[in-house]
């Protein structure tokens, strides 16, 4: 088994993200003025149980960086620090900075120190501007040990005298002096004398209330220090008298008071006392029957102001494994399913028949069933939304230019693969929309637009797919820049007729950068060609929308789940294939004339003007050795990554269809040209076409296209 | 039969913590998640010792000290919380609410053992 501590660290972890998150959003909250009370108290608690956590892992940086922090928070909780924009501020930035020392913390790596130290010098500021009535110094715990007694350190075996008077409160919060006996046992030889004068009458005792004195002799060479460690709970719930062995010669009476200025009168232990009771029997048990009715109120009313609460947290926690195992068996179910119905049609029962009904009926409740799994996949966008601020927050201060980021949609729900892998391409677009969408300040102010731009980043769903929009009121789009950039690179040719629409869309093409020298914040040596590529591995799609004067728009529309996918099924020579149909673009019947050989193995399809090549699945695939007749096929325009389409041949279409994806590469190998497959409803195999490969393959065989591409995009 | 605990702790990390190092000095650890939940599982268990934490959503440490003290049948469980070294004041709460005594994080296993014991019978 795993080490169990590496394992609470990595809960640790998770947990910090978590609480990160939430630090944020609630910050976040405060600074648009909509924070509630437990907004103020929950980031307080988010930085404080980072702290508690990195303190068992002893991982002091955090800790004390984590502290200071929650000092400052502690102030805006108890009001004594209002918060302000430039206090927000300041927390935020040290929520960033609070992040990295978990990062760093988590990979053994180590962080900028100078960073963590201006935010704490910053800290020191805002904490000086409040100090008026700091709450409550932390005057140091009642120390043990220290002052009075020191001198009796040194002391050797021989007996000290100790005097215990409980108060009633002692037993009140559940604490037990045959316990501290034994404890004082534990020290060294105990004499334990039990003066019950003070008890009453039993029909004046009040079954809670305490009149019992012990005087204990204690024969130990142990210090004061140790004997005050047994009475570290009760010290304030008791009269207590610690008088050190003989020699020392302190003087009776050194009297320690409880904080109710209880008067201690020191009572001399009287030699002939009976000898101390079983301490058990000491303390009378409360008699008390709880009455029936006795259910307490007060705890009802906090358990329904709490309701509401606990309807929001009502989660579990289930291992991602077991979530997949079921997917997958829900999958089965769903071919299976389909297989019985085919059985049942192939034998021939009639459609009205009660079978052909009852299966029917099992064919809904297995589609609900599998919608169902997939729900719990299901997570809201929320966790990649919120590490856009920081973004927005650091880029914005790296260009000087004043951003605000406006979020919509955030508990849009999306399969918890997608969610991993959108936060790349999305962070891509933001910076690109800060970078390059919005102007300066100076130049937003100069042409009488507010000085700080928007960027607004908004998750939808639309057709089954989830949509993310992040817009900009910058400039739009410099057409006239994109498209001289794009002749100079040779991306198009220099009289080629191009649509507004069609030129902003160039940004996407490889090779092509759209700002004139590569900047820092945007370029990172990525481009958004490889935006679109990581986008379409997705199987998903986007787009770039511009307006001159009021900015940009980004869209990307992805599938709600990797796991199912929307395929066409198609044959090819015999043999079923389905095409994902997120590439598809097109179905064309190819007629002659449009078919141009440019070589002997490769022919192009002239479609609108452009030139597509042409691919021959059953062909490429070897399922034949002859070429199918381009006029007897069904074409379909397809298109990989990077935009580079192509016309892939097949026999026939036979519709659309829903497919539980299996890997190929986890069952049998990975094979070239194929991405996974399927099983059919007739309980057959299906191979899923990888479409980039297909296009890759056949432009690769057409030679270099970057021509073609570009013009057929028109 | 061996000895009860009930932590009461919304971190997962403190939580997992907290129930390895008791299950390996052989308590048996049962485990809420805030103040409502621990008075929830109180209704169906009888822990010998409680250790709690004070910040926790829903219902804080104080609260559920409160609530247990003022329980005729739990009020006799003695309650450790969990405290750091500078909560002072936290700590002042916390006892006036009537816990029985503290344990300062972050904890050794060694020290939460020893705070349990000494006042647990």
């Amino acid at each position: 088994m795993e080490d169990p501590m590496a394992a609470i660290r990595e809960t640790f972890f998770q947990e910090c993200d978590e609480q990160l998150a939430e630090l944020e959003t609630g910050l976040i909250a405060m600074e648009n003025g909509t924070a509630e009370t437990e907004t103020v108290n929950a980031v307080f608690r988010a930085v404080h149980s980072m702290k508690g956590g990195a303190g068992i892992f002893a991982l002091d940086a955090l800790v004390r960086f984590a502290h200071v922090f929650e000092t400052a928070l502690d102030k805006v909780r108890s009001g004594t620090l209002a918060a302000t924009p430039a206090v927000l501020g300041v927390f935020l930035r040290a929520a960033d900075v609070l992040a990295d020392l978990v990062h760093a913390a988590r990979e053994n790596t180590s962080v900028d120190n100078a960073r963590t130290a201006t935010m704490v010098a910053e800290f020191d500021k805002i904490n000086n501007d409040c100090e008026t009535p700091s709450p409550a110094p932390a005057k140091t715990a009642p120390a043990a040990g220290s002052g009075l007694f020191e001198a009796a350190l040194e002391e050797q075996n021989s007996a000290w005298e100790i005097s215990f008077t409980p108060r009633a409160e002692l037993y009140a919060k559940a604490n037990e002096t045959a316990i501290i006996l034994r404890e004082l046992r534990r020290l060294g030889e105990i004499d334990v004398r039990l003066d019950a004068s003070c008890l009453p009458e039993l029909s004046e005792l009040d079954p809670e209330g305490a009149y019992l004195t012990w005087h204990i002799k204690l024969t130990s060479d142990c210090d004061e220090a140790a004997i005050r460690h047994v009475f570290e709970f009760v010290e304030d719930d008791c009269v207590l008298l610690i008088t050190p062995p003989e020699p020392q010669g302190f003087v009776p009476g050194t009297v320690i008071t409880g904080d109710n200025g209880f008067k201690f009168e020191f009572f001399p232990p009287p030699e002939d006392e009976e000898p101390a009771p079983e301490p058990e029997a000491a303390v009378p048990p409360p008699p008390r029957e709880a009455p029936a009715a006795a259910k307490n109120p007060a705890v009802e009313v906090m358990a329904a102001k709490a309701e509401s609460a606990a309807a929001v947290s009502a989660t579990i926690r289930v291992d991602l494994d077991r979530v997949d195992r079921m997917i997958d068996l829900v999958g089965e179910l769903v071919i299976n399913e389909a297989m019985l119905s085919q059985r049942v049609l192939e034998a021939g029962i009639a459609r009205a028949s009660g079978v052909a009904m009852a299966l029917e009926e099992l064919e809904h409740l297995t589609r609900e069933i599998q919608d169902s799994v997939m729900a719990i996949r299901a997570q809201p966008v929320r966790s990649v939304f919120q590490r856009m601020p920081r973004l927005v927050r650091e880029v914005a201060a790296q260009t000087h230019k004043q951003v605000r980021l406006v979020t919509e949609g955030e508990g849009t729900e999306v399969d918890k693969t997608v969610i991993e892998r959108i936060a790349d391409p999305l962070t891509h677009m933001i910076r690109n929309a800060i970078d390059h969408g919005l102007e300066s300040t100076e130049r937003r102010i100069e042409i009488g637009k507010p000085a700080e731009g928007t960027v607004k980043l908004i998750a939808l769903h639309r057709s089954g797919r989830i949509v993310l929009e992040v817009s900009d009121d910058g400039a739009g789009i410099n057409r006239a820049r994109v498209r001289e950039k794009a002749v100079e690179n040779g991306v198009i040719a220099a009289d080629a007729q191009l649509s507004d629409d069609e030129i902003d869309n160039l940004i996407f093409l490889p090779g092509f950068s759209t700002a004139a020298k590569v900047s820092d914040i945007s370029g990172r040596g990525v481009g958004m060609d490889v935006v679109r590529q990581s986008v379409a591995a997705l199987g998903g799609r986007i787009s770039i929308t511009s307006r001159p004067g009021l900015g940009s728009t980004f869209t990307l529309s992805l599938p709600l789940t990797l796991a199912v996918l929307d395929g066409m099924v198609v044959s090819a020579h015999g043999h079923t294939l389905i095409i994902p149909l997120s590439a598809i673009v097109e179905t064309l019947k190819p007629r002659a004339q449009d078919v141009f050989p440019l070589d002997h193995e490769i022919n192009v399809l002239a479609l609108r003007g452009g030139y597509v090549p042409m691919v021959d699945i059953a062909n490429s695939l070897c399922y034949s050795e002859s070429f199918i007749e381009p006029e007897q096929s069904v074409a379909l325009l397809v298109e990989g990554e990077g935009g580079v389409r192509a016309v892939l041949l097949v026999d026939a279409i036979h519709g659309q269809r829903q497919v539980v994806i299996k890997s190929l590469e986890a069952n049998y190998r990975a094979v070239p040209g194929i991405g996974a497959a399927t099983v059919m409803g007739d309980g057959r195999v299906a191979l899923i076409l990888d479409v980039d490969a297909m296009v890759r393959n056949a432009r690769s065989d057409a030679g270099r296209g970057a021509e073609l591409a570009v013009t057929e995009a028109v | 039969m061996s000895t009860t605990v009930l932590t009461v702790d919304d971190s997962r990390a403190m939580r997992d913590m907290l129930r390895h190092s008791l299950a390996a000095a052989g308590f048996r650890v049962i485990q809420a998640e805030d103040g409502l939940h621990g008075l929830e599982m109180l209704e169906s268990e009888r822990p010998d010792v409680i250790v709690t934490d004070i910040n926790m959503p829903r219902m804080d440490g104080f609260g559920f000290i409160e609530a247990v003290r003022r329980d005729d049948q739990r009020k006799a469980v003695p309650v450790l919380v969990l405290t750091t070294e500078v909560d002072v004041e936290k700590k002042n709460r916390a006892r006036a609410a009537g816990a029985t005594g503290w344990i300062v994080k972050p904890f050794d296993p060694v020290k939460l053992i020893e705070a349990i014991r000494r006042v647990s019978a």
